[in-house]
């Protein structure tokens, strides 16, 4: 803090300058602290990636859902009970043979919350953000994602009001799975684009 | 507005950082800012659009040298002044009684 603060630089002292923020917000009746504490969890601990995998599990085995759910995704994804805050606006879009589809925000962290939860880091540092709309295999290599040539990468650019979640191609040899093994299969990164879902044999 | 939060296509910021290990908050006033800005914002305190326009609107080299969440504090500090409900000169002055109590 101290000098530096001037030029609205104030890394320093962080921690305290959060601590006296949460204190004024308080003592001023404006916040309360045990609700502080209840969102943290919630996020923490029980909004992520797994209702996104269950999304793309249903997708996976219903094709009416799967339609439904590129036609309208808010309105697919609210089926399953996942709305709310970051997620109002939600487009699903699908990998195949031809396409892969990589999701970014390149202003800065937009993410769809209720599917999948809190961004990791990466997303929301400056390397992925910048590079991955100009160079998408070679950001997706350091994943270590290649795709064939002949496969086209498109890349989609959230903002503010809309978010986009990737609907990954079923895995090989995951043929008479149910909705639950296959959602163990699902990963985040899947659905972000910058990986593939696990293989039933690995 | 073409500021430096607008970083698609620039070039230069190297390897991406991917740990899968890596928890959502790295230290407690990290969990404490998520939480505050998310009341904030159910609280009508500020919209998304408003809240990204006060973190375009920070210094260029502060944007790029500090973590995630002290964006997340600087726009709440720039509404709570907005609003008339927290000066700066009021939350310099608690920091400083903290920093006495933690002494």
């Amino acid at each position: 803090m101290h000098d530096i603060h001037e030029e609205g630089r104030y890394t320093t002292d962080i921690a305290l300058r959060v601590k006296a923020m949460e204190s004024l917000l308080v003592e001023k009746n404006l916040l309360d602290a045990k609700a502080v504490d209840k969102i943290v969890d919630l996020y923490q601990n029980k909004i992520g990636p797994r209702n996104g995998a269950r999304v793309v599990a249903k997708a996976w085995v219903d094709a009416d859902y799967r339609a439904r759910l590129l036609e309208d995704g808010t309105a697919a994804i609210a089926e399953l009970g996942y709305t709310g805050v970051q997620g109002e606006e939600m487009v699903v879009v699908a990998n195949t043979e031809a396409v892969h589809n990589v999701t970014v925000c390149t202003l800065c962290s937009c993410y769809p919350w209720p599917t999948l939860g809190l961004p990791p880091n990466w997303y929301k540092e400056a390397p992925y953000r910048s590079r991955v709309v100009i160079d998408p295999r070679g950001v997706l290599a350091e994943f270590g994602v290649t795709l064939p040539d002949k496969t086209q990468v498109r890349v989609w650019d959230s903002n503010a009001e809309l978010r986009y979640m990737v609907l990954p191609m079923r895995p090989a040899g995951t043929e008479g799975m149910g909705e639950e093994d296959l959602i163990a299969l699902i990963t985040r990164d899947s659905m972000i684009g910058t990986g593939f879902p696990n293989s039933p044999t690995a | 507005m073409n500021g430096i939060h607008d970083l698609g296509g620039r070039h230069g910021f190297g390897k991406i950082n991917i740990d899968p290990g890596q928890p959502i908050f790295h230290a407690e006033w990290e969990e404490r800012m998520f939480g505050m800005f998310i009341l904030a914002f159910a609280g009508g305190f500020f919209n998304v659009d408003k809240f990204r326009h006060s973190i375009e609107q920070m210094d260029p080299v502060h944007y790029l040298t500090s973590g995630y969440y002290e964006h997340w504090l600087h726009a709440l500090e720039h509404f709570a002044e907005e609003h008339g409900v927290i000066t700066k000169a009021e939350l310099e002055a608690r920091m400083a009684e903290l920093a006495k109590e933690a002494a």
